[in-house]
């Protein structure tokens, strides 16, 4: 259910365990269903956020999915509009949430690593995101997430583009002070693939890849935990069959071609890059290991939130909008363009192009098109940091015993971004948990324990 | 017929010269592009995969990159994108506040360290210890304990540059010859005057060339500590283009870190010069 989706549709699905927007049963009937029917984000930002405080007020007068669902049904979208319209100023709702308090700090840094996943972040710069919300956003970019993460503890960064697991790993003080971090929406999903070496073209069978050297980026990220998973699922211990590196994603595709690597599961651009340069061919887009996978995050520390709960609305405000426009397919080019120049991401706009409009080379002379290979959706399901908990647990990042659902919920602010969203007059899905499934395998939030014992390849305690 | 030595050496340096450049120019030569790719896949690769064209690019290549940012080295296109002047100035201005105030610590205390014995033994073990640390290796600390990028790049040009700088002025000071020690003691003259009118003439060529060292260490450092912490300066310039793997603009670069550190290093010889007195 994303904050974007029609809140009068009486047969949307009220989980997500389907396709990737949650309206259509399974992904292959959301890809098959005509432009017209996809859960694109309404035209206009007036559109959008008139849909916003209509969806809010739907909830709040029938809060049971039943019966709304029922009244829906029954009298129809229109009807049930104008009635609510009746007694419920539905224009002034949406002008409100518009217009908020002014922010207390208007000259802002965000630090970003120059990678697509940051494209809500980055875009919102040259696209006038952040002035539309009265900021004025500098980004920096960052030569790596080690220094990403000193420099938004030291506060030369107000808040910045991290890793999915990073806040978490932050929070619980894994290598670094232990240090309340929180998230308020998360920057991309899917987008990752899994590259390697045009040597290997004929080892598509991981089972093969014994021995081999393959690149992550970071510790703490979702390439290492997708990674890790892909391989046990196919029977290799991620710990002792192969090597994993962290290597900076810009280093990756240089140690492709001097062979020091024979692949990585990396963010892309970097993938793209190196089938580009004529290196690499790509194995599997991160999409066909987990759908809806997020990958990178929008990240604070608590302390600017509660300095400056303005100036954070704000910000969350612009990159919730950012990510609107970048999840529609036509605004895509135009995203690719304005972030390609060297003061953002600094890569060939052809790259970035084949990454964000989904037609791409696959390094082996044929022309993919996976409109889905990246996508854009803010919201931050606690759902995932409890996958994410799971696999720090699995492969030995954390030991004893995890409070999943505590941690969860200090550091993927669905909940409180549910308060600072309510202010604005949005309104998150009405669970910050959702089910998914990676590799085929079902994963209830519900059980974070029960899954990791499923596991046979672990790393034993 | 014979040529002055100088000529010579100058007619050779060019033939080396143009015997590199032809051989980056035949070793980069393009392989001749590929077959069998269909049009609309060849579209969206680099020019590396279709045309064959090496990694490595050219001296041509080179060249007409340079002439691009020589003309136009004061460009800012937002926080990320400088100039080449603007990048070079940032990174010299960091080196020059590291740097003195290297100066600042190390010569006083060379000073102390070369006159008294007692503070020599004292301080010898931990200058032995700290002298062979890699500045970058206190990069993670400075940055942990100062929790300021910039800072942190200057405090660890001050912490390369102080070593070298220390030890020849404790060495050049302690060095120096005890008849004009003496003399001075004969006629009188206090400490502080003797420091500065009899042991800092003697021991400034040594002195000088304790800064020579340490301006050339500092500039080598702070290209490494710039990569790490990113930001601006030449590094972060060399960094960003890594990143884009624009193997061109490194090279252009790493000719500038050259050019620049050559500089650095003759302002400091001629220093040296003018304090070099006869014996």
């Amino acid at each position: 259910m994303s904050t974007f989706d029609d809140p009068f549709d009486a047969s949307r699905r009220l989980n997500q365990s389907g396709c990737a927007c949650g309206q259509h049963r399974s992904a292959a009937e959301h890809d098959a269903a005509g432009p017209t029917f996809r859960c694109e984000p309404a035209e206009s930002e007036e559109k959008r956020y008139e849909g916003v405080v209509a969806s809010a007020l739907m909830r709040a007068v029938f809060p049971q999915d039943m019966a709304r669902r029922t009244f829906l049904q029954s009298v129809g979208a229109s009807t049930a509009l104008a009635a609510l319209a009746q007694f419920f100023p539905i224009k002034t709702a949406t002008e409100v949430f518009a217009q908020t308090a002014a922010p207390e700090k208007k000259d802002l840094k965000v630090g970003f690593i120059p990678i697509t996943c940051a494209t809500p972040i980055i875009m919102a710069a040259p696209l006038g995101f952040y002035a539309k919300q009265g900021l004025n956003v500098e980004v920096v970019k960052t030569a790596g997430w080690a220094v990403i993460r000193d420099k938004t503890i030291n506060k030369e960064y107000d808040a910045s583009h991290m890793l999915a697991p990073m806040p978490i790993a932050i929070s619980l003080g894994l290598g670094a002070n232990a240090i309340p971090f929180a998230v308020p929406a998360i920057e991309n999903i899917n987008g990752q693939g899994i590259t390697l070496a045009m040597k290997h073209k004929d080892k598509r069978d991981p089972k093969d890849w014994k021995g081999m050297k393959l690149a992550i980026p970071f510790d703490y990220s979702m390439h290492n935990y997708l990674l890790r998973y892909y391989l046990a699922e196919h029977g290799l211990d991620p710990d002792t069959d192969v090597q994993l590196r962290a290597v900076p994603p810009p280093e990756m595709v240089a140690n492709l071609r001097a062979d020091n690597i024979d692949g990585f599961l990396a963010p892309d651009n970097i993938c793209q890059r190196a089938i580009y340069d004529g290196v690499g061919f790509m194995h599997i887009l991160s999409k066909e290991i987990w759908d809806g996978h997020p990958c990178c995050s929008f990240a604070a520390s608590k302390e600017f939130i509660t300095n400056s709960p303005n100036s954070f609305a704000a910000l969350t405000r612009a990159i919730v909008d950012a990510t609107a426009y970048a999840s529609k397919a036509e605004n895509r080019k135009q995203i690719a363009e304005a972030i390609a120049p060297a003061n953002y991401i600094n890569a060939p706009v052809t790259v970035l192009e084949q990454v964000l409009t989904g037609t791409y080379a696959d390094g082996l002379g044929g022309v993919k098109t996976d409109p889905k290979r990246v996508d854009f959706d803010p919201f931050p399901w606690q759902s995932f940091a409890v996958w994410m908990l799971t696999q720090m647990k699995r492969w030995g990042q954390i030991k004893g015993d995890v409070d999943y659902k505590a941690i969860a919920e200090q550091v993927y602010l669905a909940t409180d971004t549910g308060k600072v969203m309510a202010e604005m007059g949005l309104t998150p899905p009405t669970t910050a948990y959702k089910s998914f499934s990676v590799m085929g395998k079902p994963f209830d939030p519900a059980k974070p324990d029960d899954y990791l014992a499923s596991f046979k390849i672990r790393k034993s305690s | 017929m014979t040529f002055s030595l100088r000529l010579r050496a100058a007619i050779v340096s060019v033939v080396l010269f143009a015997a590199f450049i032809g051989v980056w120019h035949l070793a980069t030569r393009s392989a001749g592009p590929a077959t069998n790719m269909s049009p609309e896949y060849a579209k969206l690769m680099g020019l590396t995969a279709t045309q064959g064209k090496s990694a490595m690019p050219g001296p041509l290549d080179v060249g007409a990159k340079l002439w691009e940012h020589l003309r136009r080295p004061f460009y800012d296109n937002g926080p990320n994108d400088k100039g080449l002047g603007i990048q070079l100035a940032y990174s010299i201005g960091r080196v020059g506040l590291g740097y003195l105030i290297a100066v600042l610590v190390a010569i006083p205390l060379g000073f102390l360290v070369g006159m008294s014995p007692l503070i020599s033994k004292a301080l010898d073990p931990f200058i032995q210890v700290l002298k062979p640390i890699s500045p970058l290796a206190w990069m993670p600390l400075a940055l942990y304990t100062i929790k300021d990028s910039s800072i942190s790049a200057i405090f660890v040009i001050f912490i390369c540059s102080v070593w070298p700088m220390l030890l020849n002025t404790a060495f050049g000071v302690a060095g120096v010859r005890k008849e004009w020690i003496n003399v001075a003691r004969t006629l009188e003259v206090g400490t502080v005057r003797r420091a500065f009118t009899v042991i800092l003439p003697a021991a400034a060529p040594t002195i000088l060339t304790g800064m020579r060292i340490s301006i050339g260490i500092a500039w080598l450092v702070i290209v490494a500590a710039e990569m790490l912490v990113g930001g601006t300066g030449i590094g972060y310039f060399v960094w960003n283009e890594w990143n884009n793997l624009s193997i061109t603009n490194v090279i252009i670069a790493i000719l500038l870190i050259g050019i620049v550190g050559m500089l650095l290093d003759q302002i400091l010889a001629r220093f040296t010069r003018m304090v070099t007195f006869p014996e």
